[in-house]
């Protein structure tokens, strides 16, 4: 048994690792960009020959050699400043589960290292049924994408509170779709796969349609949270959101969503719909 | 109570006409306060904005209420005043000018393009410390040039926020183009939100202010045009490089108004004439964030003069220029009135002014251009240095990138080597692309292989617009300008860079905080290449000595301060540092230098 799951796990890094690679990779070898070896306007590393960016410092810093101020380096440009953002990603009802849901990301620190936190998860009732906490450092990893290391927290209001060691990827691949990818390691060897994938189709400068995947993946059956192994569950999406502000846009969508292998018999077991379609409404917003 | 740029949304549809066209008295609220009254020299005051004359100066720094297009603000004044006033000064004149911050942050004053010594350049950490709240510093200094110059804060973002005037030297031996009548024509754009606030916004959306992005339905146009194929492939670099072909300008008239002398479009701030007189405009570009295409329907402009350096007069219709850059023009008007149009390079608002025999009086104001798309030599460069000039602009679109991948590359290493191979190898800049180790990274989102040198080039939105625009290649330095002849000693060659997407600008890949000085001896004769790796276009301004820009052959053209290096372009100039010290060199828009597209210069 033991075997299996670390080969699961294997496995799930693997997918997010191999992601990660055509993720990175693409910006490599498509036509176009790669014009032979020495021709590739993005991407890539420096050869050997490269220039140093520092050949014409004459041995000088910023707060050393002549006329230099003295004290502390005073000069501080944005690229030393810490911001905070807030993206509220998803904030939406589903008219068939009558259950709210909210997908929100936090983001504080410089340009290319920042502390992430995603929270994502289900209101019913009045009630927080479900919520994915993950807390992340993420260092840039090339232009368009962000390496995350940190911890996932499921918290649930019926079932187990699972803790998971998180990796990914999050970013901008090629031809405008955004990505995240994650894989996580938990106790007991659960391991679990996580892709997101979104994309902004603009059909006026603020209506805008958005198709919006994602995918679960478990190494392990967990009953007491109805996750079964394999291919957990899948949901397509279709938001047509217009934005009165680019910082604020409200949406109409409709979203399928279903379950699969052990997922789907606890899923059913429980009395519950394996899979479903429903009109959703929602918000899109970020400060 | 008026609250300092409170946090806000974009404004509306419904008040929008008011905002992008401003409010007709937009400006300054405060009244003339008694101390400014007493500074200023009345009798030569025009328009709304004061002058200042003479060789003792005192300016104050303070926060003034300002209200553009409806909305009440906090602006940073100098004097009170949006434009700051206008300084007009005598060459070979010691000036002593007196700055008093009565703000509650640090201050500075930068006199742009002014060459002297390093203490008195107004670069906060850099040339001295700053000037604090409460403190007077007193910069003093011998003007030992004439023209058309100008003066900004060059502390955080106080310049965006009102910080600017113009700087006339007045020649010694008096103006060698006459004119019956000399105008100041200052462009600058003001913002109701917070510049810090605009900044971190783009930190997370860097197009937030794009309202001209590529579309469905122009996609579907382009199908029903040009077909399927041809509409993929036009977008097909774009798409797969996650590049826009509107990324004109960072910020747009979705939060800027444009500005002409302090006046909104509205406001219309009019320059008077009689019939048959020589009129000198002397235009200077003290935005932020914008470039301007200026043009007056009606009317020939002739540049005489370039960043206050004359200029062999070359005749045109319309000319684009960058944050910092100056052009002097004359136009002899014969109607009664003509309107000053100055687009914003994005095509989403303009600055706009009129002159006429009389006030009151105005003439039509020409619809913004239709905004073009980038092209693929503005993102890739020269695709075959060879045939670069003779090349149709129009033909780019059918550029054929199957035929890119079977380009010989061997054969482009081979022209780079005849050009280093003639007797002089620093007779010309060199050709061969050299990136910096470091725009490998996270921090550069592309790098042009083949840059192009066209400085004959008007740039994006300009080429085959059916005027004759002003280009680099028009501009030569009148005779005696050019006063150092020597070749160059050695050749420096960096690049210019950013990421769109994280909203970064840098040199060579490296931000401000992880760049290191560029070392200069005193006297020497150098030559420093710049080339553009991103798709904007960055006005670059070295402080402290002239960049003598020259072509690609090595022939100096024209002494600029400010020199705007377009998408994919490489450009080279030589300079003297005279001076020694510290000195800035920067992009120009002032979030790019915000960003870090930023250098040191040492002189010792």
């Amino acid at each position: 048994m033991k075997n299996k799951h670390i080969k699961q796990l294997i496995s799930a890094i693997a997918i997010a690792s191999a992601l990660n690679v055509s993720v990175f990779g693409a910006q490599n070898n498509h036509d176009g960009m790669q014009m032979g070896e020495d021709m590739q306007m993005q991407g890539g590393t420096a050869p050997a020959d490269a220039r140093d960016p520092h050949a014409y410092a004459d041995g000088n810093t910023l707060t050393t050699g002549p006329y230099s101020q003295s004290g502390p380096r005073q000069l501080k440009l944005a690229d030393e400043h810490y911001f905070w953002s807030m993206i509220g990603d998803r904030f939406e009802y589903s008219e068939s589960s009558e259950n709210t849901v909210f997908d929100f990301q936090g983001r504080y620190g410089t340009t290319y290292d920042h502390f992430v936190v995603k929270a994502e998860g289900e209101i019913a009732d009045n009630r927080v049924e479900e919520t994915q906490i993950d807390l992340l450092w993420s260092h840039a990893a090339n232009a368009y994408f962000d390496a995350q290391l940190g911890l996932r927290q499921d918290l649930y209001d019926e079932g187990s509170e699972r803790t998971w060691l998180a990796i990914g990827v999050q970013g901008l691949a090629p031809y405008w779709f955004e990505l995240d990818v994650t894989a996580y390691l938990g106790d007991n060897e659960r391991t679990a796969l996580a892709i997101e994938a979104e994309y902004e189709l603009l059909l006026t400068q603020r209506l805008i349609l958005q198709p919006r995947t994602e995918l679960s993946l478990y190494g392990k059956d967990d009953p007491d949270n109805g996750v079964g192994s394999g291919l957990s569950n899948l949901s397509l999406g279709l938001r047509l959101r217009y934005e009165i502000t680019r910082q604020f846009a409200p949406y109409l969508g409709v979203q399928w969503s279903s379950d699969y292998g052990s997922t789907a018999d606890y899923t059913s077991a429980a009395g519950n719909k394996v899979s479903d379609t429903s009109i959703i409404a929602g918000l899109k917003f970020w400060f | 109570m008026i609250q300092k740029f409170p946090l806000q949304t974009q404004v509306l549809h419904g008040s929008r006409r008011r905002f992008v066209q401003g409010l007709t008295a937009g400006g300054v609220l405060a009244a003339t306060p008694a101390w400014l009254y007493a500074a200023m020299d009345d009798k030569k005051a025009r328009g709304a904005v004061p002058e200042l004359t003479g060789t003792n100066i005192d300016l104050v720094i303070a926060e003034t209420p300002v209200n553009f297009t409806g909305v009440t603000r906090l602006a940073t004044t100098i004097n009170g005043s949006i434009p700051a006033p206008t300084l007009r000064l005598r060459e070979g004149d010691e000036v002593t000018i007196r700055v008093t911050n009565r703000l509650a942050v640090s201050t500075s004053i930068h006199w742009h393009g002014i060459i002297l010594p390093f203490q008195m350049d107004g670069v906060p950490g850099i040339s001295f410390k700053g000037i604090a709240p409460g403190e007077t510093f007193t910069y003093r200094f011998t003007l030992q040039q004439s023209g058309t110059y100008w003066y900004h804060s060059h502390s955080g973002f106080q310049e965006m926020t009102g910080m600017y005037g113009a700087l006339i030297i007045e020649p010694k031996t008096g103006e060698r183009q006459k004119a019956n009548r000399d105008y100041v024509v200052q462009l600058s754009d003001w913002t109701d939100e917070d510049p810090m606030r605009v900044f971190s916004k783009l930190k997370v959306e860097s197009d937030i202010y794009n309202f001209n992005q590529p579309t469905f339905f122009d996609f579907t146009r382009d199908i029903s045009k040009m077909g399927l194929q041809a509409a993929l492939e036009k977008r097909q670099m774009w798409n797969q490089m996650r590049m826009n072909p509107t990324d004109f300008a960072d910020l747009s008239a979705a939060t800027l108004t444009y500005l002409m002398n302090g006046a909104t479009p509205a406001g219309n701030w009019t320059g008077m004439f009689k019939p048959g007189e020589r009129v000198r405009l002397r235009f200077i570009n003290a935005a932020s964030n914008s470039f301007y295409d200026v043009r007056i329907p009606g009317l020939k402009l002739t540049v005489v003069q370039a960043d206050g350096q004359d200029v062999q007069p070359v005749t045109v219709d319309e000319f684009r220029f960058g944050p910092g850059e100056t052009y002097d023009v004359l136009v002899e008007p014969a109607d009664d009135a003509y309107t000053i149009f100055a687009q914003s390079m994005d095509r989403t608002g303009y600055a706009r002014g009129t002159l006429a025999v009389e006030q009151g009086l105005s003439a039509p104001v020409p619809e913004l251009d239709a905004v073009e798309w980038l092209t693929m030599k503005d993102m890739m460069g020269s695709m075959n240095h060879g045939d670069m000039k003779g090349m149709n602009h129009g033909d780019m679109k059918g550029i054929n990138h199957g035929d890119m991948k079977g380009m010989n590359h061997g054969d482009m290493k081979g022209m780079a080597m005849d050009h280093s191979s003639m007797s002089n190898p620093l007779s010309k800049p060199s050709q061969s692309v050299n990136h910096a180790s470091s725009e490998y990274g996270p921090s550069v989102d592309m790098r042009v292989d083949m840059p192009r040198t066209n400085l004959d080039d008007p740039g994006v939105g300009l080429r085959n617009n059916g005027r004759r625009v002003l280009t680099l290649a028009d501009l030569k330095s009148f005779k005696g300008v050019l006063d150092d002849r020597r070749p160059p000693e050695r050749e420096l060659e960096l690049h210019l860079t950013g990421n769109m997407e994280r909203y970064s600008w840098s040199f060579d890949g490296l931000e401000f905080g992880k760049s290191t000085p560029v070392t200069l001896r005193q006297g020497e004769r150098v030559r420093i290449i710049l080339q553009n790796d991103t798709m904007m276009t960055h006005p670059m301004h070295l402080h402290g000595m002239w960049s003598d820009l020259e072509t690609d052959d090595g022939e100096l053209l024209v002494r600029r301060h400010t020199i705007q290096v377009q998408p994919a372009q490489r450009i080279s100039f030589l300079t003297t540092p005279h001076d020694v010290g510290r000195w800035a060199w920067h992009c120009h828009l002032l979030f790019h230098m915000d960003a870090g597209m930023f250098r040191e210069v040492v002189v010792a």
